[in-house]
């Protein structure tokens, strides 16, 4: 009898210690998943207001009328574009920007400029702030990818409902500083 | 915005690690932040302690304990580990009330890691090392991942570093790189005689390093020194005196003077000390970091046009360029250069303009951008339950 008692006492211990476990890494996947989410504002906010920088740029009246329709029709696509589209819009944004900045002395001329120096460093942190943005972001995801292909979270739903994240690709170089 | 710093190597030391995180703390309250750094550091008040020569802890850093030296990844460091460390950074970060945690070098067993398992919030971490391979990262990697999970931003200070953390611990990182405190080479007083009326060429660097270039500068002196009686050449850098003494032929090498391995106050002397700064490399350089030195010190420079150099040089308009390993090409222009003053003038302007790209205050503004990316407005960095 006092045998069977053990065996319970030791049963009960085996599945506090596994709900104990079990629990600990679904706080860490969850933790993985708020980051991951955080992350993915901060990648929206920052293509926003790369966007937003582009067409007050062009909107400046400092640029030539050829430039700023480029410049405002780049930002605007990469604005409406559908989920789908989103990567290609980006990167097209980021080309755009990249043909209009590195052409011979546009800085310069920029810099000379009324308001030039302050949308120059206003683009050339939104810029940044992308390619920062989007490496944080697609960390995030290799991380909850590589947590989520692990055994437990596959056995248990863990992670609720969230659907396996996908990784943002796009071309993000930035304009010659 | 409220930053902390959290720095894995003792303060009393100098080294890379210690040097970026002062640099960088530095420059961050020079553009308005509030900046903390927890490090290790000996705050006994005992007269053994921080009295024995070693120099007051700046005021915005906070003591983690005492470091420990111990083996770690194949040599000796000095590290703080332990439940004491672990509550005072536990403690660092309840109280600082942090908008974001800046951690360096987080696979180290020390304060980084600490911190990393003790917060919650916005965490940035900046990867340093770069090896081959690492038998301590690679059997650490089950044990710092719950760690690690925590990193929202990470940043590489160089390419090998970046690679380096790809293959061990997986996942990507933004490149950004060391800077150079270019105030400290602004001003310095000449060393004594210098440059004097002859004129006065200089080198800085490995004098036994094949591809540092010093046989070039020294064939051209071969014909510069005899073209102009009384200009001399100053060396310095580690290297066998002697042996760069025994190449230079007889009648010139009084004019030759060799200092050797020098202080970081006496290279900044150096610097101010000559009228043409030669930089003769022949390769391998990624950045030169020397060129980035002289530039801040306003030396009128004449390098070799690899492409790292002429990069950093504007193509020729902040310093003047010959081709790579041709001597007799370097001995004309510097030539031109000891006869054309305002030429000279012209280069250190364009020069100390030039450097600015490189200097920390323009790093940390990259910092701070990775700072706002991952800041999310009223939530700060918390302990973890």
């Amino acid at each position: 009898m006092p045998e069977t008692l053990l065996n319970i006492a030791l049963l009960i211990a085996v599945l506090i210690l596994i709900g104990v476990y079990v629990s600990w890494r679904a706080t860490r996947l969850d933790r993985l998943h708020v980051r991951l989410e955080t992350a993915r504002a901060g990648l929206d906010a920052a293509l926003v207001r790369r966007a937003a920088v582009a067409l007050e740029l062009a909107a400046s009246r400092q640029l030539d009328p050829a430039t700023s329709l480029l410049l405002a029709a780049a930002a605007h696509e990469a604005r409406i574009a559908e989920t789908e589209n989103r990567e290609f819009a980006e990167s097209d944004l980021s080309r755009a920007l990249r043909a209009v900045v590195d052409q011979p002395d546009f800085r310069r001329t920029l810099a000379g400029r009324q308001d030039g120096p302050a949308l120059l460093e206003d683009l050339d942190a939104a810029v940044r702030k992308v390619e920062y943005a989007r490496s944080f972001y697609n960390n995030a995801v290799t991380a909850t990818r590589a947590a989520r292909r692990k055994l437990l979270p596959r056995l248990l739903p863990l992670h609720g409902r969230a659907p396996l994240p996908e990784f943002f690709e796009i071309d993000d170089a930035p304009p010659e500083t | 915005m409220r930053i902390g710093i959290v720095c894995p190597y003792t303060w009393d030391v100098p080294g890379g690690v210690m040097s970026h995180v002062r640099d960088l703390a530095e420059a961050l309250i020079g553009l308005g932040h509030e900046v903390s750094v927890i490090a290790p550091a000996d705050d006994t008040e005992s007269s053994s302690g921080r009295a024995s020569g070693t120099t007051p802890l700046p005021h915005y850093v906070v003591s983690a304990g005492r470091a420990v030296p111990v083996p770690f990844n194949g040599s000796v460091a000095r590290l703080s580990f332990g439940f004491l460390s672990a509550s005072r950074v536990r403690r660092w970060i309840r109280e600082g009330r942090f908008d974001v945690l800046h951690v360096h070098e987080p696979a180290s067993p020390s304060l980084g890691l600490l911190a990393c398992w003790a917060a919650d919030g916005p965490i940035v971490a900046t990867f340093h090392a770069s090896f081959e391979r690492s038998r301590a990262l690679s059997a650490a990697g089950p044990i710092l991942q719950s760690a690690l999970e925590k990193i929202t931003a990470r940043i590489a200070v160089s390419e090998k570093a970046r690679k380096t953390l790809v293959e061990h611990l997986g996942g990507d990182a933004v490149l950004i790189p060391n800077g150079v405190t270019t105030e400290r080479y602004a001003m310095a007083t000449p060393l004594p005689g210098w440059p004097g009326d002859d004129g006065a060429l200089g080198f800085l660097g490995r004098m036994d390093e094949q591809r540092k270039g010093l046989p070039v500068l020294l064939r051209a002196f071969e014909t510069l020194g005899r073209e102009r009686p009384g200009l001399r050449l100053l060396l310095a850098g580690p290297g066998d005196t002697a042996e760069v003494r025994a190449r230079v032929s007889p009648e010139l090498r009084e004019r030759v003077v060799i200092l050797g391995l020098v202080s970081e106050s006496d290279k900044v002397r150096a610097l101010h000390s000559v009228d043409v700064f030669v930089a003769p490399n022949t390769g391998g350089e990624s950045f030169g970091i020397v060129l980035a030195e002289a530039m801040s010190a306003g030396a009128p420079i004449l390098a070799s046009d690899i492409s790292a150099f002429s990069r950093v040089l504007l193509g020729g308009r902040a310093g003047a360029l010959f081709p790579v390993g041709d001597a007799a090409a370097l001995a004309g222009a510097a030539g031109e250069l000891l006869d054309d003053a305002p030429r000279r003038k012209q280069l250190s302007d364009e020069a100390r303009a030039a450097v600015r790209v490189y200097d920390w205050s323009t790093v940390a503004r990259d910092v701070v951008r990775v700072y706002e990316t991952v800041a999310g407005g009223s939530r700060v960095v918390e302990t973890s339950s």
